[in-house]
């Protein structure tokens, strides 16, 4: 094996625990507006169908919660143990934002356990249902103020660097940072959009296992609404973080496109593989797309890698986590439009099967996106840590034995990962719907 | 008082809370353990999980704030702590992961897996353990700088009678919290059978308490002479923690207001450890980083203030409906609702 490098370690260890994180953290945001629309309709429309959706997504909701936080714990406590000279010189001018987000985390935990355990304690329902929106304010400020951490190690902004020390600092400069508007409206709506499909792809396996409650129906119903609408604002706003990167960080974005000379009316490069003289093979281009992400016109001039020194520039596989994010996001805007559509029109039956295993497939792959996304995202920031001012291995720890601490979370992530699931399925089996529509006598 | 002060001061304090309600927590997870095998779960798990139910998950950002905190307010603690504490970290975030997530799975998942319970209960005394290290290690002489580099030096610290001492008040001081509280709470169920029971664990546990904190008292005097004389300086605080002890324990003992012993227990603790703080100053590791030299700029310092009273606003009064719908409403407290 090659030589103990704790620089290396410590990359692999934060992407995996924070690769686990997203998935957790990506539920944590979205589930709770849809845990809060399906009691509102519920409640305005006087259908306990919609009521038990709500509940049943908050109980399993807890679970993933429960994982969200600890392996959160984990990544807030490893960037210190493992990016020490970072956090030191990050923790000057980027820690407001971290500040402000534990204080989203206390808000949300304690609506979350309020909820949980009022669901009849109240006269009026819509009382109950006020509870949940602080839950899903203070879910979505986390992923905000978190996200604007990232968006800083992008674009470093609010300081100078004077000599090696920071001076003349500005906390809430550095917080709203050029790449804070596009990536937190991107995160955002893409954890919206993958929280819809996959209580959609839950949705759609019980109808496709021929449970033919119109609970199922109502569910997919009002998730795949929602898919669509934010399906359509995530590409959009991907659009908008095109542009962000042409101006800010023109090599990311170079390095997704394989572009390498700078050039007018460049076209957009899908799939294909890179031979040893850096030619593009087996690629599909669409003329004067890159040129239109990039700027919005197709003469517009795009720079390529070659204006950059060749230590700068990030690894080029960031192409592939570009393309495999933007497919499986146009995938999920045509399937969520056409089912949308086809409920529109009655005489088409929306609950065939191939539109539902579409449906299903969606759901997996959408946190696949997510975690393409990030992965685009941090690798294409490479070699820095700080973009311009700390390289990432002037950030790493120095200490000996990341191997081991790596073994040890990776393990722990799969006993995590295995219990959750179990938990998850033992728990919705032994009180299925139908049984607890009957319970609850619904019906 | 200057900003280093102030910033210290808050993060102090919350750590304080984490101290109370995490021992809560960590020790009524283990006696609903011990219960289970000694075969007496029927008699006290019910009180311990009205309980702990809706709050388990607010007592976990009370420690990510302080270690948020205090990377915020003196981010050169992330430097020095952050490169000395990989393993004793890493073992307590894995420890916490369990203990968080097997609750969630016990509880909410399928009641009375004896092993996720065993899980949760054994990591509520671990936890105590491993985070207690943190403060063993800021007197110093556990950790040495050469050029830069931080190195932590094991052997001496599995090998000082001081850093075993702090252990043992950890666990000890977590299972005399946690019953003082549960003997409470269950007096308010008006539940009498484990009234008797906690009632029991909470005078059993309060001597050995007594015990282990003059033992580590006195082992500091050997291990950081000059943190042992600031600490004889503030004698009047820790004095006062001895009273508020024997408060307490004659409360219980004599069956009377038991909501006022469980305060005097908070004012034990709170007095010990900010007595404890207070002479650790101006030390955030010992004898290399004090507050001052360690502390952010002064515009971090102003904005964190900021966030953090404009934070207290909004979370006192959330804080407030948790407590009132869970924790003083007795038709809840004794399950009738
Ligand atoms: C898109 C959103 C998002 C992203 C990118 C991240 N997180 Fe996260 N995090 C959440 C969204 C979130 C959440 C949804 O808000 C969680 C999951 C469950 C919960 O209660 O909050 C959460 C939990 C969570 C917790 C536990 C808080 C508690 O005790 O309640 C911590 C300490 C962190 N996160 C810290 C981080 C750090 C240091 C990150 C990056 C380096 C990070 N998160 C990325
Ligand atoms: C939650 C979603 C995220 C995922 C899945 C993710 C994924 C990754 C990956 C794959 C790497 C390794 C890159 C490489 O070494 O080539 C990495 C590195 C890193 N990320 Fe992210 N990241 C996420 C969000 C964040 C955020 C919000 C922050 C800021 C607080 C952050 C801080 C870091 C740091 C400090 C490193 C190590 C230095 C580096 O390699 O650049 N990450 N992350
Ligand atoms: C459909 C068209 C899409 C386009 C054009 C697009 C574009 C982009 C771009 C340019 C970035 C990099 C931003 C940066 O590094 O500053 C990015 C990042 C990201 N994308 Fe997408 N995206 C699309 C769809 C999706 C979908 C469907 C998802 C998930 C469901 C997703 C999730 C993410 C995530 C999590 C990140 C990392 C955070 C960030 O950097 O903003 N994206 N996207």
């Amino acid at each position: 094996m090659f030589e103990y490098d704790p620089v290396i370690y410590s990359r692999i260890l934060t992407a995996v625990t924070l690769g686990f994180h997203v998935i957790f953290a990506t539920i944590g945001v979205g589930i709770p507006l849809l845990i809060a629309l399906a009691e509102w309709i519920g409640i305005k429309r006087n259908d306990e169908h919609y009521r038990l959706l709500a509940r049943r997504w908050a109980r399993g909701f807890v679970i993933t919660v429960a994982v969200g936080v600890v392996t959160g714990t984990a990544i807030g406590l490893q960037l210190s143990l493992l990016w020490p000279n970072f956090m030191q010189v990050a923790g000057h001018v980027i820690s407001l934002p971290m500040f402000l987000e534990t204080f989203a985390f206390f808000f949300e935990a304690i609506f979350l356990g309020i909820y949980l355990y009022t669901w009849d304690r109240f006269k009026k329902k819509i009382h109950h249902w006020l509870l949940v929106i602080p839950v899903a304010i203070g879910a979505t400020a986390s992923g905000f103020f978190i996200t604007t951490v990232n968006s800083f190690m992008n674009t470093p902004h609010g300081f100078e660097m004077v000599n090696g020390v920071v001076t003349d600092i500005n906390p809430l400069a550095a917080m709203f940072n050029p790449a804070t508007p596009t990536k937190m409206a991107h995160v955002l709506s893409s954890a919206y959009l993958t929280s819809a499909f996959i209580l959609a792809a839950i949705a759609a396996i019980s109808l496709l296992r021929g449970k033919n409650h119109v609970y199922h129906k109502k569910a997919l119903n009002l998730t795949m609404t929602v898919a669509a609408v934010f399906a359509i604002a995530t590409a959009l706003i991907g659009d908008l973080s095109g542009k962000f990167l042409a101006e800010y960080q023109p090599e990311k974005l170079a390095a997704a496109e394989w572009h390498f000379e700078t050039s007018t009316e460049a076209p957009l490069i899908l799939g294909g593989v890179l031979t040893e003289e850096n030619e593009v093979k087996y690629a599909m281009e669409i003329p004067y797309a890159l040129s239109i992400l990039a700027h919005g016109t197709p003469s517009a001039e795009v720079i390529g890698l070659e204006e950059f020194p060749e230590e700068d520039l990030p690894p080029l596989i960031v192409h592939y986590f570009f393309d495999i994010m933007v497919g499986i996001g146009m995938f999920l805007a045509l399937i969520s439009i056409i089912f949308v559509m086809m409920r529109r029109v009655t005489k088409w039956n929306e609950h065939n099967k191939p539109l539902l295993w579409t449906i299903f497939a969606g759901g997996p792959l959408a946190m696949l996106a997510i975690e393409m996304g990030w992965f685009f995202n941090e690798m294409g920031r490479q070699p820095w840590i700080l973009v311009g001012y700390m390289r990432t291995a002037e950030g790493a720890t120095t200490s000996a034995h990341v191997d081991l601490m790596l073994y040890m979370f990776i393990l722990l992530y799969l006993v995590l990962a295995i219990s959750c699931i179990t938990v998850l399925r033992r728990m919705f089996k032994s009180n299925p719907v139908e049984q607890e529509l009957k319970d609850r006598g619904i019906e | 008082m200057d900003y280093e002060l102030i910033g210290i001061t808050v993060l102090w304090t919350f750590l304080y809370g984490y101290l109370i309600v995490a021992s809560i927590d960590f020790g009524a997870g283990f006696f609903s353990y011990y219960s289970t095998i000694t075969g007496r779960e029927h008699v006290i798990s019910k009180v311990i999980n009205r309980y702990l139910s809706p709050v388990w998950e607010v007592t976990n950002v009370f420690l990510v704030f302080f270690f948020i905190g205090i990377v915020g307010f003196f981010p050169s603690t992330a430097f020095y702590y952050g490169t000395a504490l990989l393993i004793p970290g890493s073992i307590a975030i894995v420890l916490l992961a369990i203990r968080g997530s097997y609750y969630a799975f016990h509880h909410y998942g399928f009641k009375g897996n004896r092993f996720y319970q065993f899980l949760y209960g054994a990591t509520g005394l671990l936890i105590p353990a491993s985070l207690s290290v943190v403060l063993t290690i800021s007197e110093g002489g556990f950790i040495t700088v050469v050029n830069e580099q931080v190195h932590m030096n094991y052997g001496a610290l599995f090998t000082s009678f001081y850093s075993w001492t702090v252990v043992v008040l950890a666990i000890v001081s977590v299972l005399y919290i946690s019953a003082c509280f549960l003997t409470f709470y269950a007096y308010k169920a008006r539940d009498m059978n484990a009234f008797a029971v906690l009632r029991g664990y909470a005078l059993f546990w309060s001597f050995p308490t007594i015990l282990a904190s003059v033992l580590v008292f006195f082992s500091l005097n050997q291990h950081n002479p000059t943190h042992f004389a600031s600490m004889v300086d503030l004698s009047w605080l820790f004095s006062l923690s001895f009273l508020f002890f024997l408060g307490a324990v004659y409360l219980i003992w004599k069956q009377k207001r038991l909501g006022l012993a469980f305060i005097f227990v908070m004012l034990q603790f709170a007095t010990a450890f900010f007595g404890y703080g207070a002479s650790h100053l101006p030390y955030l590791l010992f004898p290399y980083l004090t507050i001052y030299d360690g502390f952010t700029n002064e515009a971090m310092a102003i904005a964190l203030i900021i966030a953090f009273i404009a934070g207290l606003l909004l979370l006192i009064p959330s804080l407030y409906l948790l407590m009132r719908l869970f924790l003083f409403d007795n038709k809840y407290v004794q399950g009738r609702k």
